[in-house]
């Protein structure tokens, strides 16, 4: 089909529909407004449900049910609101329920700004849920790009029964840029829900489980999840691009709107002769180690919207904190490409 | 030739409760399972099980359940339910998860006429934790966490549940009972069926307040518990029907 022009949350909406998401829950919040309106316009059209919750949390919970009961679903929400549904998040990786979350970040902390940040790293890899656990993290940087994470997401939720992040920011889902909607994601062996969903257990229980009292068996559940989930997806679901990397000396390590930002400075950069390129992680957990074994590179310079919240996963990536540099801004403050290119020579300027 | 007069009722299973002595979750476990059963809905029906005592809900009905997060079982109902609107939904909670915890998520959930039933267990006391003080404990009545007793002017008031929730619009049917004696034990399963009827016609929300004994957390025998509930709760939490949309109330 021909690319469309469309905002970024809508573009989201829509994706939801065609990877047939059947209940959204979520909870007004800026700058992802346009998602809810959209779905809650569209899904209905589509044979799914629409739920305008009482509250973040409440949204979550209703995922919790909904994806219990077999149905594929998603919420959609920005930083504060995504604070509070961590503890539903937890709820759903112990229950082994799927389910998307839709994440537009914005500055922060508290309700901070609404203005597109990356501020929001941390809280997506390492969660604020209790307990030990893992989450796919998705992380587009372009319209096209967020439609084709978020199909994928139902598919790995599906898949490993885990909640899945696309963790995007206002800039993205602010913005409109051509899209094709019939970009194929892979499809995988799902078990069919009915072996476990609730709804579906007649008479032999499908439980879905938010407390192991004996601790011996909640250890063993835990062990299970590292094993079977969070190893797997380290070793099958890791995704990156690298760019202009094959004669690089230098990278910079970016994800979502300012790999974007460091793609143009890659530009600059290069007509004054400096071999740069981009690691682009678009899963940021499992988090990629690969591109990071490259040795010709003698400096690592995470650019993001925020203080470095990604920089201890580039240094344990590389083995080498000393290789890793770092220029953000943050707080709802977006870097023009001077200012990364003005960094990145300064930078690479004192280590020669 | 022998007839049987009395049984388990086939949702149940063979589990042993772990309860106390005297506490009337066992009573209400029973009569749901007799209500499902007799609606047919045993291989039908799903179970939301709250935070609280009755957490291992999940270890006594053959349905299938769900642990929930503390107080969020309507906002998981509503997810269930508009996925399965053929399944009959239970959520089972008690007043510390329903009416501190939980409030925002009944009073919406009520408010919207999700179509299922919540068993609302008022026994004015957190029982898991070990008798701290909850939304509904009685002005005077002793907790952990009021030891001298409530104090409303430092502690507040309770919150009468049943009376709050049939201002709205959205629920089809809210009825207050006792477990307290036989002849209220037979009203109360009188108004879960009627709750789960409502259901399965789609009539919208319906939620039955059982008000019930603690004895652990009280300090008192069973026997003495019960009394309790007579002399005390009940005069407090009034019994009797708060909303029946059939009857024009």
């Amino acid at each position: 089909m021909a690319k469309v022009l469309m905002k970024g949350n809508e573009a989201t909406g829509k994706a939801a529909i065609l990877a047939g998401c059947k209940f959204f829950a979520g909870y007004p919040i800026t700058p992802q407004n346009e998602v809810p309106e959209y779905l809650s316009r569209e899904l209905p059209l589509a044979g799914g449900t629409f739920v305008q919750a009482e509250s973040e949390v409440a949204a979550i919970n209703m995922l919790y049910g909904a994806g219990s009961a077999g149905a594929r679903c998603m919420t959609s929400s920005s930083s504060p609101g995504i604070a509070l549904k961590q503890e539903g998040i937890g709820y759903c990786v112990f229950g082994e329920v799927p389910c998307v979350i839709n994440s537009v970040s914005r500055g922060g902390p508290a309700l901070g700004t609404i203005q597109p940040s990356q501020q929001d790293y941390n809280q997506a890899t390492r969660g604020g849920a209790n307990g030990d656990y893992h989450i796919p993290v998705l992380a587009p940087a372009s319209i096209q790009e967020a439609v084709d994470a978020i199909k994928e997401a139902f598919e790995i939720a599906d898949f490993y029964r885990t909640p899945v992040m696309v963790l995007q920011d206002g800039l993205i889902g602010q913005m409109m840029e051509p899209v094709d909607f019939d970009k194929p994601v892979k499809k995988r062996e799902i078990p069919p829900k009915s072996e476990w969903a609730l709804g579906y257990g007649k008479g032999n229980p499908h439980i879905i489980e938010g407390i192991v009292i004996d601790a011996p068996a909640c250890e063993q559940k835990n062990l299970r999840f590292f094993k079977e989930k969070y190893e797997v997806m380290e070793a099958n679901e890791v995704r990156y691009e690298e760019y202009m990397m094959d004669d690089a000396e230098y990278a910079f390590v970016a994800y979502g709107s300012s790999s974007r930002i460091c793609k143009t400075a890659i530009k600059t950069l290069r007509d004054k002769g400096i071999k740069i390129g981009l690691i682009r992680p678009k899963t940021l957990w499992p988090f990629p180690q690969v591109p990071f074994q490259n040795k010709n590179i003698k400096l690592f310079i995470d650019v993001e919207m925020n203080m470095g919240q990604m920089v201890p996963d580039v240094a344990l990536a590389c083995n080498d904190k000393n290789k890793v540099k770092f220029f953000g801004r943050c707080g709802g403050m977006i870097p023009s490409p001077e200012e990364v290119v003005a960094a990145a020579e300064k930078i690479i300027g004192g280590a020669e | 030739m022998s007839t049987t007069i009395f049984k388990k009722p086939n949702g149940l299973t063979d589990r042993k409760l772990h309860y106390c002595p005297g506490c009337g979750h066992g009573i209400v476990h029973r009569l749901i399972a007799e209500c499902i059963d007799e609606l047919g809905e045993t291989n039908n029906t799903v179970i939301l099980a709250p935070v609280g005592c009755a957490v291992f809900i999940p270890n006594y009905f053959v349905y299938d359940s769900i642990h929930c997060a503390h107080g969020r079982a309507p906002a998981t109902a509503t997810g269930v339910k508009r996925t399965h609107p053929d399944k009959t939904v239970i959520t089972y909670q008690g007043d510390g998860d329903l009416a501190s915890i939980g409030m925002a998520e009944i009073v919406h959930a009520a408010a919207r006429g999700e179509k299922f039933t919540t068993i609302f267990i008022n026994n004015g006391i957190y029982g898991m934790t070990g008798g701290q003080m909850a939304p509904t404990t009685l002005p005077g009545m002793k907790a952990t966490t009021a030891q001298s007793g409530r104090d409303v002017h430092v502690n507040g008031n309770p919150i009468r549940i049943a009376e709050l929730l049939s201002s709205l619009d959205g629920p089809a049917y809210i009825e207050r009972v006792a477990v307290d004696s036989p002849a209220h034990v037979v009203k109360t399963k009188a108004a879960i069926k009627k709750a789960l009827q409502y259901q399965k016609e789609g009539l919208g929300f319906s939620l039955v307040e059982v008000v019930s004994s603690c004895p652990t957390n009280w300090g008192m025998s069973a026997v003495k518990a019960m009394e309790f509930v007579k002399d005390n709760m009940i005069p407090y939490y009034p019994l009797g029907v708060y909303k029946d949309i059939k009857e024009g109330k």
